[in-house]
C-alpha cells in the first residue's frame, strides 16, 4: 500500500483516539470532572461497575475500536522509528514483524474484551 | 583593485594511496572577481598539479563544481573568493558522497535516484514525430518552472541530514524532479511516479529540515516540492492538463524571424529535425 494511505490512517487513528481515550479517561479516572458536568459516576473501578460496563455493547465497541486504533497508531510509530534506525535495503521485514506483533496483540486484547463481555454481570 | 593573499586549506585524499583524508595548504594571490574555481585552477596550474576537482561550464550551468566551501555546499564557479571575507578558506568534498579523489565525489547515487523517478514527460499522446503541439499556459508553466532550474549539482543531498543517515533515501533532488514532472501539464504519469516516491524511502522519509532548499545554488526549493508531493499524495493534485492541439501551422508566422545559419557543416536546418539525422547518445 502507498505510504500516504498508511500515514493518513495513522493520523485518523490518532484523531479518533482523542475522542475514545477522552471518554475512557473521563469515565474511569476523572469522575470528579464529570461531576462538574452534572454526571455522577460512583466508583468506576469497583468490580460491579467494571462488569456492568463490560456487558454493554457500546462499551464493547468503544474498547474494540480503541484497541485496534491504539495498536495501529502506536505500531506505525514504532515501525517509523525502526525503519529510520535500522538501515535496511528492504523494509518489508520490519513491516512484517510489526504486523505479526500487532495481530498477536489484537487477538490477545480482543480476547479480554470479548471474554469480559460474555461474562457480563457475573 | 583589491588584492589579497589567501590560504586555501584543501582536503586531499586518494583512496588507493592515503590512509585517510588530510589537509594541504596553498597560498593564492587573489584579485577582486576571482571565483573559488579560478583559485583552484591557479593552484593546479602553478602550485600542485596533482589536485583533483571537477568543473566544466564555469558559469553555474553544468553543476559539476559543487564542493564544501567554508562549511557550506556551494558551486565553486559561483562563489566569489573575496566575498567570503576570510584569509583562510577551507574546501572539502561534498559530504554524504564517497570520495573518488580529493574534491571529486561519486555522484552515481544522485543520478540513479534521479533516473528512478522517471524525469521526463510521459504521455500516451507524445510521439517522437509530433504532428501537433501542446498548448501550455504561463500559469501552467509556472507550476514547475523553478524546479526546472535544477543543475543536478548535488548540493542539496550534501546538506540533507536524512541523506547522511539513510543511504536508501531518494533525496531532495530526485523528489523535486518527481514533483516537477508530476506538475507539468503535458505529463500523465503522476500515478506511476507516486508508486516510486509515495514510499518510506521517498517523500515520507523527509524530516522537513529544509537544509536542501537553503543549500541550492539555483534557488530551487526541494523541501517545498516534497511537502507539496505529500499534500498531493493525500488530497490529490487537481492538476490541469494541456490540450494536445494542432495541427502544427504549415506556414510560420511572419513575425518569427529565420533561425541563424548553422555553424556546423551538414547540420539539419528544418529546426524540428527530419528524423533522419544520426541518433545522439543518451
Ligand atoms: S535542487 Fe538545487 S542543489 Fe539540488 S541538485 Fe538541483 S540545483 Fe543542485
Ligand atoms: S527538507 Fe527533507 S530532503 Fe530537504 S534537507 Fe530536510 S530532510 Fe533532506
Ligand atoms: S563549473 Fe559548471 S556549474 Fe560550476
Amino acid at each position: 500500500m502507498r505510504e500516504s494511505r498508511l500515514w493518513f490512517l495513522f493520523v485518523l487513528a490518532g484523531a479518533c483516539m482523542i475522542v475514545l481515550l477522552g471518554a475512557h479517561l473521563f469515565v474511569m479516572h476523572l469522575e470528579t470532572f464529570m461531576g462538574y458536568l452534572g454526571i455522577t459516576i460512583h466508583e468506576p473501578l469497583a468490580y460491579a461497575e467494571v462488569m456492568a460496563r463490560a456487558k454493554s455493547v457500546s462499551w464493547l465497541v468503544i474498547y474494540m475500536a480503541l484497541l485496534i486504533l491504539a495498536l495501529y497508531h502506536g505500531l506505525y510509530g514504532v515501525r517509523s522509528v525502526l525503519l529510520e534506525t535500522i538501515n535496511m535495503k528492504h523494509h518489508s521485514t520490519v513491516t512484517a514483524v510489526i504486523v505479526i506483533v500487532g495481530l498477536i496483540a489484537a487477538v490477545f486484547g480482543s480476547y479480554i474484551v470479548i471474554q469480559s463481555y460474555m461474562m457480563g454481570g457475573l | 583593485m583589491e588584492r589579497k593573499t589567501i590560504v586555501f586549506k584543501i582536503q586531499r585524499y586518494a583512496p588507493n594511496q592515503d590512509k585517510e583524508p588530510y589537509f594541504k595548504s596553498y597560498e593564492v594571490p587573489v584579485e577582486q572577481g576571482m571565483t573559488i574555481l579560478e583559485c583552484l585552477w591557479y593552484i593546479k596550474e602553478n602550485l600542485d598539479s596533482t589536485i583533483s576537482f571537477r568543473s566544466s561550464c564555469r558559469m553555474g550551468i553544468c553543476g559539476s563544481c559543487a564542493m564544501f566551501i567554508q562549511g557550506r555546499p556551494r558551486l565553486a564557479c559561483e562563489t566569489q573568493t573575496l566575498e567570503l571575507k576570510s584569509s583562510t578558506i577551507e574546501i572539502k568534498p561534498l559530504p554524504n558522497y564517497d570520495i573518488i579523489k580529493d574534491l571529486v565525489v561519486d555522484q552515481r547515487n544522485l543520478f540513479r535516484n534521479h533516473k528512478k523517478v522517471k524525469p521526463y514527460i510521459i504521455s500516451e499522446k507524445a510521439t517522437s514525430n509530433p504532428t501537433k503541439e501542446y498548448i501550455q499556459s504561463v500559469a501552467q508553466l509556472e507550476q514547475y518552472l523553478q524546479f526546472n532550474y535544477c543543475l543536478k549539482c548535488g548540493c542539496c543531498l550534501a546538506a540533507c541530514p536524512t541523506m547522511a543517515t539513510d543511504t536508501n533515501f531518494l533525496g531532495p533532488q530526485a523528489l523535486a524532479q518527481a514533483f516537477r514532472y508530476n506538475t507539468d501539464s503535458r505529463d500523465r504519469a503522476g500515478n506511476a511516479r507516486f508508486q516510486i516516491v509515495d514510499t518510506f524511502e521517498g517523500i515520507w522519509r523527509c524530516h522537513m529540515a529544509g537544509a536542501c532548499s537553503d543549500a541550492c545554488p539555483k534557488g530551487v526549493d526541494p523541501a517545498m516540492a516534497i511537502q507539496l508531493l505529500k499534500r498531493h499524495s493525500i488530497f490529490g493534485s487537481r492538476k490541469e492538463y494541456s490540450d494536445y492541439a494542432g495541427p502544427l501551422p504549415k506556414n510560420r508566422r511572419p513575425d518569427i524571424p529565420d533561425a541563424p545559419a548553422p555553424t556546423v557543416k551538414g547540420a539539419r536546418t528544418n529546426g524540428r529535425g527530419n528524423g533522419k539525422g544520426k541518433k545522439g547518445r543518451r
